[in-house]
């Protein structure tokens, strides 16, 4: 690069410079990227340690420049708890699947949020658990067909998915959480300001923060990476409506 | 030095604050809530960080994040509760950080009972959760034992980077007796621990982990950890030999509560010209088998008796040890029941009369 050019696009420094094991068209990498470029942001690379999940998620520390702990599944918002309590000078993360957060990590999830534990949990919700081959997961869409529900979830046996945005905004303990979704660029910007404001009310001591991201598993949705966008915007975004649910500034005017 | 008259479960915590450990992350379970207690008033007082979880699964990983920052972390909880954390204990074991866990026993097996028990032996000895690995087990027989073994636990932990465990029943939890506190406490040193995630401003990020999905990768960890233990086996074997001598025709092997009423029946034997020894293992593991044969093989021993306070878990080892060389006899009460001295002392007599049963542990 000469004085005339400059670069106005560049991999995040938090960001590793590897190929990543996620699937054509999966959004895992999209979601990725955007917390590498709010750490780089924010200048907190440095002092950040992330969790990883049991799932696909698990190998993100291979992509991030940043420490991290790689957390039995589910049990990531109970080992952030612990990092953070004992070194509230760091910023600590957790990165969870559907599966991981909203099926064996429920009762973590729920009493950090409760004991207003102050990290972030970046959600990605796909509808299916990706890494162990596309069962049904407590997201999974009725009807929804998987390996463990091959003729579609049926809700009289299995129930409803369970929204955990909305859910955990039933806590009194103030509270940062959104949903958002990655399937178009617009989308995708809207996602990166809910990443950056979850990491902001963590950085000023304020509150937990949750940002549920909306994704897509093409591979075990058995659809094209196109078809997926399409399917989550026609099939899980009418069930797990975009929004903010909770901020810790409503919970002051009350 | 000041002698103080505190409860067990109260000196344990005590004593984990003077070693420097004042993160501590638990869950309510009975016979050990005066730990917890203790420390949600103690450790305000000294800048440290009590959490009360949601569950004992919940503590585990809580103490997985909180020891990857390199500080000393630790929890108390009884047998059921430390069966819940067995998860996350395997983590540290594979990703070898420095744990220490209390465990203040009581009856089993499910909810059981609340009274003190030695049941847990094969769980804390043997790895407990899944997959190779062992955690560094130490019983203390008395509160002022349980006070030195609780600092000298966290020192140990951090010089293996291995869970290390205190295991203790609830008759040491509840009890009352005089301990001391070391005034200035001095550790040798233990190893810089550069392997904590304090983030990276400067250098590499660091990983804590436990995931090898290459076998040969996972292998290696896996032997990495089989030499450690190995050191743990030459360097850190601990026991107490409680009046040995050439004229002992019974070794007792026992250890905890259930040694000092062993030692209390050695006392009233020798009273009557019966000399009876008994060693007594501090670190379960490692485990004094090489000890424990030299004295069993000493000619005038005629069996080597385990007692405890369960159907028989150490005896096993015991059995290993002695290799054959002589029998070995085991008595034990369960559930809750602690043996008085009169029906150990009765059970040796028997032994002497040569009237005891073959079959001497549940799978003997």
């Amino acid at each position: 690069m000469n004085e005339s050019t400059h670069a106005i696009f560049t991999r995040p420094q938090s960001f590793r410079d590897v190929v990543t094991h996620y699937c054509p068209g999966c959004t895992h990498g999209v979601i990725h990227r955007l917390v590498a470029e709010v750490l780089d942001e924010f200048g907190i690379r440095g002092r950040t340690v992330g969790v990883a999940p049991v799932g696909c998620g698990v190998f993100i520390y291979n992509y991030f420049q940043t420490d991290f702990l790689e957390a039995p599944h589910g049990r990531a918002p109970a080992l952030a708890t612990g990092l953070k309590r004992v070194s509230p000078e760091l910023i600590v993360f957790t990165y969870q699947g559907d599966g991981d957060l909203a099926s064996i990590g429920t009762a973590e999830i729920i009493h950090a949020a409760n004991r207003g534990e102050k990290f972030t949990t970046i959600f990605v919700n796909n509808a299916i658990y990706g890494m162990t081959g596309g069962q049904m997961a407590p997201t999974t869409m009725p009807g929804q067909i998987t390996t463990t529900s091959p003729r579609g979830r049926n809700v009289e046996e299995c129930g409803y998915p369970i929204r955990m945005a909305e859910l955990l905004s039933t806590l009194r303990t103030p509270a940062y959480i959104e949903r958002v979704a990655v399937h178009t660029p617009q989308n995708i910007v809207r996602a990166k300001k809910a990443i950056r404001k979850a990491f902001q009310y963590q950085i000023d001591g304020k509150c937990f923060s949750l940002v549920e991201v909306l994704s897509t598993c093409p591979t075990n949705w058995g659809l094209t990476p196109n078809e997926s966008l399409n399917w989550l915007e026609k099939t899980m975004q009418p069930y797990y409506p975009l929004g903010v649910f909770k901020t810790p500034d409503a919970e002051e005017q009350k | 030095m000041t002698r103080i008259l505190m409860k067990g479960n109260e000196a344990i915590a005590e004593a984990a604050i003077r070693a420097g450990a004042i993160y501590y992350f638990a869950y309510p379970i009975t016979p050990q809530n005066e730990v917890g207690e203790y420390m949600a008033r103690r450790l305000p007082e000294v800048g440290g960080v009590f959490v009360q979880a949601e569950s004992e699964v919940a503590v585990g990983n809580m103490l997985f994040g909180a020891v990857a920052s390199g500080k000393r972390v630790f929890t108390s909880s009884s047998s059921p509760g430390i069966s819940l954390m067995q998860e996350a204990i395997s983590y540290m074991a594979g990703a070898r950080l420095p744990v220490v866990l209390i465990n203040i026993m009581r009856g089993g097996p499910g909810l059981g009972g609340i009274l003190p028990s030695q049941a847990d032996y094969f769980q804390s000895t043997k790895g407990g959760g899944h997959g190779d690995y062992r955690v560094l087990v130490l019983a203390p027989s008395t509160l002022q034992e349980a006070v030195d073994l609780t600092m000298l636990a966290f020192h140990l932990a951090d010089k293996y980077c291995n869970p290390t465990m205190v295991l203790a029943d609830g008759m040491i939890g509840q009890m009352m007796e005089p301990v001391e506190f070391p005034e200035n406490y001095v550790e040798e040193p233990v190893p810089p621990k550069d392997w904590a995630t304090t983030g990276c401003q400067g250098r590499a990020p660091i990983i804590i982990k436990s995931l090898a999905l290459d076998p040969v990768v996972l292998e290696k960890n896996n032997l990495v950890l089989a030499e450690k233990y190995k050191l743990m086996k030459r360097d850190e074997i601990r026991f107490e030999a409680y009046k040995i001598n050439p004229k002992n025709r019974i070794l007792v092997v026992s250890y905890g509560t259930m040694a000092r009423i062993c030692q209390t029946v050695i006392d009233e034997l020798e009273q009557e010209n019966i000399s009876v020894g008994l060693l007594r293992p501090i670190t379960l593991f490692p485990f004094p088998a090489k000890e424990i044969l030299a004295e069993a093989i000493k000619p005038n021993i005629e069996s080597v008796l385990t007692v405890e306070m369960s159907m028989g878990q150490m005896v096993e080892d015991v059995e290993w040890a002695v290799k054959d060389k002589k029998p070995v006899e085991f008595y034990g009460r369960t559930g809750g029941i602690v043996p008085t001295p009169e029906e150990v002392k009765d059970y040796i007599m028997k032994i002497l009369a040569k009237e005891t049963p073959a079959v001497k542990s549940w799978n003997g």
